[in-house]
């Protein structure tokens, strides 16, 4: 299959200024990813795609990166978006969508890419602490006042139907480093992944303790002719719907040509 | 396989054309072949294939059009087609449309539309189908025995036939009076607009049982009516919900009108009571389809809305 890659490149490769480092205290490492391409277009061949982002190390200790105790973990964070999930519950004998649970700003996709298996990386309580993948992100109720035990069973609900859905993914071993202080993440995007602004986010950790977050945003959107179906539909409604109803009596018309059996 | 795929500018995901042409031509088939606009088939056949519901009724309503107005031109040849009658069915399907909006509205405030939607689903396709079938089976024995399969015993009359304001509509070989007319079409536009369909699958019997109108003339009538319940509930969804994705339309109407011409064929082909027996099948296939939904325990309780 040939899946379109989106190039993205780095920004800052370690840099000078090291000579002037060695002398006094070590410098604090750092990460750096950079995005070519500040935007993704869409367009009507789209069927998913992986996205790989370069990044790299600044001031990287080199003992540290031999033993492979850096660790790096990049998301793909979707647009904020309210998002309602509903449950089913039995009413005289049939299943009716009964109860809802309304949640702000939840990411409408999420891609992590890992370089070890999240549980090797670090403890449960620095993910907690970062909000940092699938199990962690930070879902918060529309409404606080229902009861604690319903919103945490919605929230569990809600991330195990974006995953069912393949919108919140973990790519363990995603992230590779390519030298010492060079590494590629490789995310994957959904056929039915968000538009809108994504952001890319890179976090580093050194023996499982984490030393820093980096970000950049990327703007997933449609583009040619989808991107201006889509504006007609939003802008000139009526005319759009008109136009709809034209075009299947066309179709029915010419269908009836080419396909009559009579 | 990704050169098949085809990204949906409205829907915003990538689907497989194929499927959606194949989709497309089945249900344009027994559209063509029954009368019916398959909106209450390609609605759950589009949410199955996981298009959002909200964009799943409004683009089949869109496909309606194309396969309704294709078949009615092959009926419209044929002369199995009663304009006249058509419009006055129209003519109540608009007033009884504007108070299934209204009720509409109103049970959604009320929280109970979903509910009520689910049951009348159930109900109606459950009770429409049931008693098609077992009129259809017992005509097609009776024919079988070499008896007269016709629904149309001469003098007959009813109540509906002492009513006043007469009307001719000498397509369906009808005389009679424009209120139970008007009374039916207003009956099925509030109930299509409730449940979101154009109401075929309940015009069709309800034109030859209640009626009395000739099988043949039937289908053809139904599907010139509901071209302008299907434009209608298009424009209304494209102008409040903008839900209407003509990409995805397109390739439904490519499938359905081709779909729809064989289907009209094959339909003539058939006789009255065949027709109306594998008709109801169908209805009834989707009312149990639906009823399972309804009263057995789903594989998850919970379920998104405004987010996927």
């Amino acid at each position: 299959m040939p899946s379109p890659r989106v190039a993205v490149l780095i920004v800052g490769l370690c840099l000078g200024g090291q000579a002037f480092a060695q002398q006094e205290e070590p410098q604090p490492e750092g990460i750096q990813i950079g995005l070519s391409t500040d935007s993704v277009a869409i367009t009507s061949d789209f069927s998913g795609t992986n996205l790989t982002i370069f990044g790299a190390l600044d001031n990287a200790d080199p003992l540290v990166s031999r033993q492979g105790r850096y660790d790096v973990i990049v998301v793909l964070e979707g647009p904020p978006r309210t998002t309602v999930v509903r449950k089913k519950t039995r009413v005289l004998g049939m299943w009716i969508n009964t109860e809802l649970v309304a949640f702000r700003d939840v990411p409408a996709s999420y891609s992590v890419a890992t370089t070890r298996p999240p549980q090797d990386i670090t403890d449960p309580a620095s993910y907690k602490r970062l909000a940092l993948g699938v199990d962690n992100i930070n879902i918060r109720p529309l409404d606080e006042s229902d009861s604690p035990i319903t919103i945490e069973e919605f929230t569990e609900a809600l991330r195990q139907q974006k995953e069912a859905a393949a919108l919140y993914v973990e790519n363990v071993g995603g992230v590779q480093f390519l030298s010492r202080t060079l590494f590629r993440a490789t995310l994957y995007l959904a056929p039915h992944v968000p538009v809108g602004t994504h952001k890319a986010r890179a976090f580093l950790f050194r023996n499982g303790a984490f030393l820093r977050e980096t970000s950049a945003p990327l703007s997933i959107r449609k583009a040619g002719v989808e991107q201006q179906i889509f504006e007609f539909a939003q802008q000139r409604s009526l005319p759009y719907g008109l136009f709809a109803v034209l075009l299947a009596m066309i179709t029915g018309w010419i269908g009836r040509l080419v396909f009559r059996r009579d | 396989m990704s050169r098949v795929g085809i990204y949906l500018p409205i829907a915003e995901m990538s689907v497989n054309m194929l499927v959606l042409l194949a989709m497309g031509g089945a249900v344009g088939f027994l559209s063509g072949m029954f009368g019916v606009g398959g909106g209450f088939l390609i609605t759950p056949l589009l949410i199955f294939y996981n298009v959002p519901p909200a964009i799943a009724v409004a683009t089949g309503a869109n496909q309606v059009i194309a396969s309704s107005f294709s078949g009615t031109l092959s009926h419209l040849k044929r002369g199995t087609l009663d304009v006249k009658l058509g419009l006055v069915l129209l003519v109540g399907g608009i007033i009884g449309s504007a108070a299934g909006i209204y009720v509409f509205a109103y049970l959604r405030q009320l929280g109970l539309l979903d509910l009520t939607v689910s049951l009348l689903y159930v109900v109606l396709l459950g009770s429409v189908g049931g008693l098609m079938l077992v009129e259809s089976v017992r005509a097609i024995q009776r024919s079988r025995a070499g008896q007269a399969a016709s629904l149309r015993r001469p003098g007959q009359h009813n109540w509906i036939h002492r009513l006043p304001l007469k009307m001719r509509f000498r397509a369906s070989k009808l005389f009679v009076s424009v209120i139970p007319i008007l009374a039916l079409g207003a009956m099925i536009g509030f109930l299509a607009s409730l449940m979101g369909v154009g109401g075929g699958f309940i015009m069709v019997p309800a034109m030859i049982y209640l009626l009395k109108v000739p099988t043949n003339v039937v289908v053809g009538t139904s599907l010139f009516q509901i071209i302008f319940v299907a434009a209608f509930t298009t424009v209304s969804h494209a102008y409040t919900n903008q839900t209407v994705d003509v990409v995805l339309a397109f390739l439904l109407m490519v499938g359905g009108v081709a779909g729809a011409q064989y289907g009209t064929r094959v339909g003539q082909k058939l006789r009255g009571e065949q027709l109306r027996a594998l008709l109801a099948l169908l209805v009834l296939a989707v009312a149990i389809r639906l009823a399972f939904d309804l009263f057995v325990r789903p594989s998850s309780v919970f379920s998104l809305a405004g987010g996927v």
